[in-house]
This record gives C-alpha cells, structure tokens and sequence, in this order.
C-alpha cells in the first residue's frame, strides 16, 4: 500500500530516478539537489554530483542554502573553483545538469532574467544567467524541475537566458554550442516531459496519478505534444519517501513539513 | 558542420580589455614587501574612489567581505561599476546604499532559495542602473582572460541567447576549426575586494575550500583589498605554501576582520545567519524601514565590530560557530 505524499515529494522521487548511476552531474540548490541526493541514496550510488561554485563530489549530509556553502563540500572529494567545474562542462564530461524553476517554452528555453516586453524597463527584473546559460550550454543533458501553470509555460518568453533548442532542430549547432548537447526532461508538478527526437519540441511522456491530459494543455500556454503510449507515472515507493523524509529533506524545507 | 550568421551584442563594454594599458600598470604596481595593515575604514578611503570598478570575492553569502561592502555603504561611495558576478548579500548591500549605476550582470537581485531582494530589484527596476548581461562562468573567464594577460577568452556558451545580445561578447570563428564561439573580454577590475581565511601583514593569503572566482579576480584586479579571518606570521604561510592562493605583491591593503563574512558563512569557521538575512529581506520592503535599518546597523555604526556587538556579539557567533559543518582534523589546525 502506498503511503500518502506530497507533489513535492513525488516531483523530488521522478526527477531522482532520471540522474542515472556513474554519471556526472552540476547540480542546483533546491529541489534539483534533493531529486541528486535521493538519487544517491537510492539506485545511483555513483552519481558524481557537482557544484557550480568549485565542490565536487561532498557526502550531501544536509540540504545547502547556496551552491557554495559548507554543506556543498562536507566531505567532499575536492574543494575546487568556479572555472574547474564550467571547463569540466565545456570539455565534455559533465552529463547533467539540474536547475529549478523558470519561464519555459516548448524547445527548453528558460527565462530567469526579467518579466516584461522592454529589456531597459523590465517589470520585474530577475537574477540573470547565474550559471544556468552555460551549464545547459554545455552539459550533455539539462533537466528542469518547476511548477506546471501557463505562466510558467509560456508561448514566448520574455528574455531568452538560458538555452533550450533554440528554434528548433539543428539551431543549437548553428548558434556554435556544442553537437548533441541540450534538453532532456522537464518534471513538472502535472508531469514528465521529454522532447520529440525530431522536432525537439516538448512532449509528455508520462501524467502524473490523477492528472489529465486536459490539465495539462489548461496550464501550458504551447502546443504541449503527448507520447503515443502515454503512462502514468510511477508514485513514489515507500523507501523512497522514508529516505526522501528521513535523510534527505528531515526539516521539510523542500518537501514541505509534516504535520501528522 | 554549417556555421550560422554572425551575431553581434549591443551590450556596454564597461572595462577596457586592452592588456598593454594593464601591463604598464602592473608594472608599475610596487613589489615591496611592506606592512599593509590598515584599519576597513583607511582601506575603503585610500583605495576604494567614486566611479571605481569593483569585483566581489567569494561567493554572495559565502566568504564575502562584508566589512568591505558596510565601509563602501558607511562612506557613501558612489558611481561604482560592479561585477555581478554570483553576487546575493553583496549586491543587496551596496543596492540599499546605492552606490553603484554600471553593472554586469551574472547574477544579481537574488539571494539563491532564499528569494530577491526587494530593494536591489526596485534599484535595478528604477532605471539607475547600466546593465550589460553575462553569465557567471563567463564573467569568471573574463577575471580569467585578465589573469592570463589576454585581451579575451574564445568560449562555447553564450551562443543564440538574448543573455548574448545584450552582453558586450562577440561571435568569432575559430582559426583552427572553423567553428562559432562566444569572445568574452578581459575583465580588469580597478578594485578587488576578498575575504580569506589567514594572511599576513605583507598580503600572502590562504583560502580553505573553494575558492569560486577568487584566484583569477586576485590577479585581475588593479588593487586588491584582503579582509582576513586571522591575521598571522608568514612562517605560518610558509608551513603550508600550497595553501596559498594570492601572494603578497598582488594586495595594496590587509584588514584583520574577524567574523568578517558575516552574516555569510565562513567554510571552517561559522554558518550562515539566516535570521538576519531574513531580517535585511524584511526591512527592505519600504524606504522608511530600509533607513532605519540602514541607520541602525551601518550609518549609525562605528564598524564593523560595532555592527557585530549589535547582533549580538561573541554570544552569537559562537551559536554560528556550532552550525558549521566543516572542521579540520587536529593535525590541520
């Protein structure tokens, strides 16, 4: 029987199983970092977690507050820097990376810079690139977790920061960044989503338990696409959310605090 | 594989990247190993000048010079350019004083999960400010290209983004191989300003831990103000030379700031004080409660261990101190 839990919590247990064993990955503060340590302490032993700040490879005891505090190099393999881990990715070695929530439109590319149509009177003006442009630049794979509504899903977004697929197929090669490189899966709070092989365009392959297809177009501003075989997606397993609560999240800071 | 149209940006080239002019300075910068011990306030006044270009060491609430950043504030300096280059609680404080109006931007407005500054977003919103977009690796590779002595890096990200458009980058072609990449220009800051955890009176500095940026923006920067944890003998330098990231000839100014990264975290030495950050996020939600704040814990301080008294002094700290992870084996101390 499956215990009660969460969206945050199944967000944290879908993304962890997609960070496959003895891969590399820089990974972001926030959920993407809870989805990495649950990963490591379930089927992905090996994963190789790094931080945009310079740590590589810390025994994750505790959730950090910034991708460069203590938390981040507690046990660490190597106290490094900032360029170390970037030229890791430029390089070729860096499989994933893991970032959170942004303005996403249907070819993977993230808005974190400003809300408004004028970029010199932005209504909102946001922190910028960060690391995320170059990391999805330059890692194999780019996985986002974020909220699922149509603001977030947008048809145009307001500034393009960080890269998706650009225009679609082949325009990530002919802007100059690395062949092959690019998004891989967006976990949403409705659902799973991949990208169309050919048209690089986001496509669900999996619906949350309980959500609809009609749910999701309601709260995408694209043309979502849809697998053929459509599943649901796996709910969490019972040791995934005794290590999620016990060991990864114990404070609820991402997963939210329990109440009975 | 086919090359796409160049592009070009229509960014601010804040900083001259030309490497003859810097090395004509650092020709001339001294290397004699003088005492540069000053006090935070004769640091900022001597070395730190209205319209002056400022690099941001550490990483925004980890290991940053706050005293540095309070004196800048305290001092009421103005027109700076600043690197935003992973920058949270430092960008926030020199926004409530509003002391700079150039700005390339990495990262800024934000203080990672913890959310974004009211104030620093209603500074960047309010039209004061000249930003030019970038990202945080490559505003580092800029500090980087300067550290080499070279007017630019080639690299591969950047590409077909708007954060490209309104950057000052430019699209290039490989000699080699005839592919597209990103030029990021040299970056070289006429004031660095790091937090480390010993240094000794002439400038030679240890960092424990990572080190972000911090080696190439000490190489990058004109001058070079360090605020050090302890203050200690060069013998104790040379026990562990390899410990060393920035060597006395590079710093104008030594200032021995205990607890100095506070309310940030100090690796190996104190956490976070995330009531207080919280605090600072409180009182910025109007102008009449950020003055108040302002006057209660900068203008209305002396220094920074006035500041630190009034969060509660040694008491305080030491709770830090038992919330940090990070400590060394016998042998290390």
């Amino acid at each position: 029987m499956i215990q009660p839990y969460n969206l945050m919590e199944l967000m944290v247990c879908v993304a962890s199983r997609q960070l496959e064993d003895g891969k590399t990955a820089v990974i972001g503060t926030g959920m993407p970092l809870a989805a990495a340590m649950l990963a490591q302490k379930t089927r992905s032993p090996n994963l190789i977690t790094m931080f945009e700040a310079g740590s590589i490879a810390p025994q994750l005891i505790k959730l950090p507050l910034s991708v460069a505090d203590s938390y981040t190099m507690a046990g660490g393999l190597m106290h490094s820097s900032m360029n170390e881990i970037m030229e890791a990715c430029q390089r070729g070695i860096v499989d994933y990376t893991f970032l959170g929530g942004a303005q996403i439109d249907m070819y993977g590319n993230l808005n974190s810079t400003l809300v408004g149509t004028d970029y010199y009177k932005p209504k909102v003006r946001l922190p910028g690139s960060g690391g995320a442009n170059d990391l999805a630049s330059l890692c194999w794979k780019t996985l986002i977790i974020t909220p699922h509504d149509k603001r977030r899903f947008v048809s145009k977004l307001d500034f393009l920061t960080t890269p998706g697929y650009l225009t679609g197929p082949g325009a990530r090669e002919a802007a100059g960044l690395p062949a092959r490189t690019g998004p891989y899966k967006v976990i949403s709070t409705l659902a799973l989503m991949g990208y169309h092989p050919e048209s690089k365009r986001m496509r669900v392959e999996s619906l949350h338990p309980g959500v609809t297809v009609d749910d999701v177009r309601a709260n995408t501003s694209f043309e979502m696409l849809f697998a053929d075989n459509l599943a649901t997606t796996p709910e969490p397993t019972d040791d995934e959310l005794r290590i999620l609560r016990q060991e990864v999240d114990p404070q609820g800071l991402i997963i939210g605090k329990r109440t009975g | 594989m086919p090359v796409g149209e160049m592009n070009t940006s229509v960014g601010t080239l804040f900083m001259s990247p030309d490497v003859e002019s810097a090395r004509q300075f650092f020709e001339q910068k001294s290397r004699a190993p003088t005492n540069k011990l000053l006090s935070v306030s004769e640091a900022v006044t001597r070395l730190i000048h209205d319209g002056d270009y400022l690099g941001s060491g550490g990483f925004g609430t980890v290991r940053i010079a706050t005293s540095i950043l309070h004196e800048i504030v305290r001092q009421r300096k103005q027109h700076l350019g600043i690197a935003g280059h992973t920058t949270t609680h430092d960008f926030e404080i020199l926004a409530a004083g509003r002391c700079f109006d150039r700005c390339d931007a990495a990262y800024i407005v934000g203080l990672e999960v913890r959310g974004l500054s009211p104030q620093a977003r209603r500074y960047m919103e309010s039209g004061a400010v000249q930003v030019t977009e970038w990202s945080n690796a490559t505003l580092g590779w800029r500090y980087k290209a300067a550290a080499m002595g070279l007017p630019f890096l080639p690299v591969r990200s950047l590409l077909g983004t708007d954060t490209f458009k309104y950057s000052a980058a430019k699209e290039i072609l490989c000699p080699f191989t005839g592919e597209k990449l990103a030029a990021v220009p040299a970056l070289f800051p006429d004031v660095g300003i790091i937090h480390v955890h010993r240094a000794d009176v002439y400038g030679n500095a240890q960092i424990d831990g990572i080190s972000v940026a911090d080696w190439d923006l000490a190489r990058a920067s004109k001058r070079l103000i360090i605020t050090t944890e302890h203050l200690v003998q060069t013998d104790e330098i040379r026990q562990n030379p390899e410990l060393t990231q920035i060597p006395y000839w590079l710093v104008d100014a030594v200032c021995h700031v205990p607890c100095g990264s506070y309310p940030g975290n100090m690796p190996y030495e104190y956490y976070s004080d995330e009531a207080h950050l919280a605090e600072w996020l409180e009182a910025e939600k109007d102008d009449t409660s950020l003055a108040e704040f302002l006057q209660k814990y900068i203008y209305g301080t002396r220094d920074f261990a006035e500041y630190l008294s009034l969060k509660g002094g040694e008491t305080h700290l030491a709770e830090l101190r038992a919330l940090e992870p990070l400590h060394r084996s016998k042998e290390q101390r």
